[in-house]
């Protein structure tokens, strides 16, 4: 990857993870974990892969975007506001009672959410229903969906993943965030869904495992994901939970914990710090 | 009396879907591999690049709906009542419903009349389950006439919409100049001792019981409710003003269907008496369609005797 573009994508999922965190500290609740496992991510889909205009968030072309893990709201909050579909400020209102930022993605109140989702399994049907829309309607407009690891114990997602390999949907790439980790535990003390990449082959997917943190993993496996014609593509992303917070990483009771104002202030300097060795 | 014809909701909603196709492209269908009984088979031999079958995973074909109406297109999604509204609940109230989503949900083999496959087929909860999702509407039609104009109807509206459907033939009762429209009940009769208030295949048991009731010196409204939500309040309200007594029926759980709507309503607004003809609050069983609905006492008979403990209770 062009190491220009790689820089910019740093510092987006560095601002993206500061947004998420004030927006969680803001809340005093919320699920900061899995919004900065997916940082680069998300980082990489908004800047770079996703056909988006911030100012036409409607735009019936569009590619589609579903957090299937709902809540990962803060994270795809941050990204949102970062590129403009409402005012960055507007983050520290997160599941206010007077505020639109609702604690999971609502496609009725905020600009540039695709789905309303927040009941694990459920947004990616949501993403095969856009993705047979667009073959159906002869449109060329590709869906993303990121899962939780954890999420894919859902049968739900296994009746998704069925018919999106029967109808062939090659416009769709489900992304799993692998963190390992889950509200109760190890996602094999809880209910291990392993082997992920493996299911999803066994279900008719093209599946690549990658660093999720890495941007040349990441553009490579979007690229093949594109290349890859008359399969879905499953991006199975090897993702740290809390990523980039010290406190936070691999910490499975960061999964749904809001930082007090001493942590809050941690996790922002560590953060700062990073950005400015990046702006360097 | 005129010969009576009979025909099923289910097969009046496939001819609907396949005509309504000819007028209007903006909508597809999909089924959960139940295509040939609720009919929607109709509306893939019409339009087969129009139909999709998800198989038997009714959660995601509620998804899969979702996901294609976010793009612009409305969708007739389709299964059993059982399943429609039962095992999909949570889809349909979290991925359709809260984003107030174009889905228009056909479900079919509602009630004890799905018969012989019995109580694990025989859904007598859809309604009570669909009334408490924030924005449904929710149509029972009475009859083949009635279930035609309600999925055209449907189309029309912005938002999801529960139409319920029987498998059972039952007899035509409306002509081609009856005029459905959503949110109206229909008074196909007066009098003035009670109130029937019913909906789908109860509709025309109501009827022969109002006709029967005539002859013992009792005269009733029938009001033919086949919008259970949003329900016609004013109709309502204004019959049992006039009769002071009301019967409510329908093939559905005495809680939470109709008879809880009535409740509700005339409990806010005029209180009177009520008796609600339905399924006690029990499960059904196999058997033939259109007994079980005389076992379980969704049936002229049991609405006379009703209506008559209607009448002493005011």
């Amino acid at each position: 990857m062009d190491q220009a573009l790689k820089k910019d994508l740093k510092i987006f999922a560095t601002k993206l993870r500061m947004g998420a965190i004030e927006a969680v500290f803001n809340a005093a609740s919320g699920h900061p974990g899995g919004s900065i496992s997916i940082a680069e991510l998300l980082s990489y889909l908004y800047n770079v892969e996703m056909r988006i205009d911030p100012k036409n968030p409607k735009d019936e072309n569009r590619d589609r975007f579903v957090l299937s893990k709902g809540h990962g709201a803060p994270g795809v909050y941050a990204a949102l506001a970062l590129k403009g579909y409402f005012p960055y400020e507007d983050l520290k209102t997160l599941r206010k009672s007077d505020s639109y930022l609702q604690g999971h993605p609502s496609m009725t109140y905020i600009p540039g959410i695709d789905m309303s989702t927040g009941s694990l399994g459920q947004g990616i049907s949501a993403a095969v229903g856009m993705a047979l829309s667009a073959k159906y309607q002869k449109k060329d407009f590709r869906v993303y969906t990121i899962l939780g690891d954890g999420e894919i114990e859902e049968g739900q997602v296994w009746e998704a993943a069925m018919f999106a390999a029967n109808k062939k949907l090659d416009n769709l790439v489900a992304i799993v965030d692998y963190n390992n980790l889950q509200i109760d535990g190890e996602l094999d003390e809880v209910n291990s869904p392993y082997p992920i990449k493996e299911k999803f082959e066994a279900f008719g997917w093209n599946a690549i495992e990658i660093n999720g943190h890495c941007f040349d993993d990441i553009e490579n496996a979007f690229n093949e994901a594109k290349a890859c014609k008359g399969k879905p593509t499953c991006i199975v992303a090897k993702c740290v939970k809390g990523k980039g917070v010290s406190y936070m990483e691999n910490q499975c009771n960061w999964h749904g914990a809001a930082p007090n104002a001493e942590q809050y202030e941690v996790a922002m300097n560590e953060l700062r710090s990073a950005l400015k060795e990046l702006e360097a | 009396m005129a010969d009576i014809i009979k025909k099923a909701t289910r097969d009046a909603y496939g001819e609907a879907l396949a005509e309504l196709g000819k007028v209007n492209d903006n909508f597809v269908v999909l089924d959960a591999d139940l295509a040939k009984a609720t009919k929607t088979g109709t509306f893939k031999a019409a339009f087969p690049e129009r139909f999709f079958d998800c198989g038997i995973a009714e959660s995601n074909m509620m998804g899969i709906a979702a996901g294609l109406a976010t793009t612009g297109l409305t969708v007739f999604a389709s299964s059993f009542a059982m399943f429609a509204a039962g095992r999909a609940f949570e889809q349909v109230r979290n991925s359709i419903g809260y984003p107030h989503l174009n889905v228009k949900i056909g479900a079919t083999h509602a009630g004890v009349s799905a018969g012989e496959d019995g109580a694990s087929h025989q859904c007598n909860e859809d309604i009570a389950l669909m009334r408490t999702i924030p924005g449904m509407t929710i149509i029972n039609p009475a009859d083949a006439v009635e279930a035609k104009q309600a999925v055209f109807a449907a189309a029309e509206i912005d938002g999801p919409v529960y139409l319920r459907f029987g498998r059972l033939a039952v007899p035509v009762i409306f002509d081609e100049n009856y005029k459905f429209e959503i949110g109206k009940g229909n008074l196909l009769k007066e009098g003035t001792d009670c109130t029937i208030v019913a909906t789908g295949l109860l509709v025309n048991e109501a009827l022969i019981a109002a006709e029967e009731l005539k002859n013992e010196g009792i005269s009733v409204d029938v009001i033919n409710m086949a919008t259970i939500k949003p329900l016609d309040v004013d109709l309502l309200v204004s019959s049992a003003k006039k009769t002071g007594c009301v019967v409510t029926a329908e093939e559905h759980n005495i809680i939470g269907g109709l008879g809880g709507a009535v409740c509700e309503a005339l409990s806010e607004n005029y209180p009177v008496p009520v008796i609600r003809v339905g399924m006690n609050d029990v499960y059904g069983k196999s058997g033939n369609g259109a007994l079980l609905l005389k076992e379980f006492g969704l049936c002229a008979e049991n609405l006379k005797a009703q209506v008559k403990k209607a009448i002493e209770l005011k």
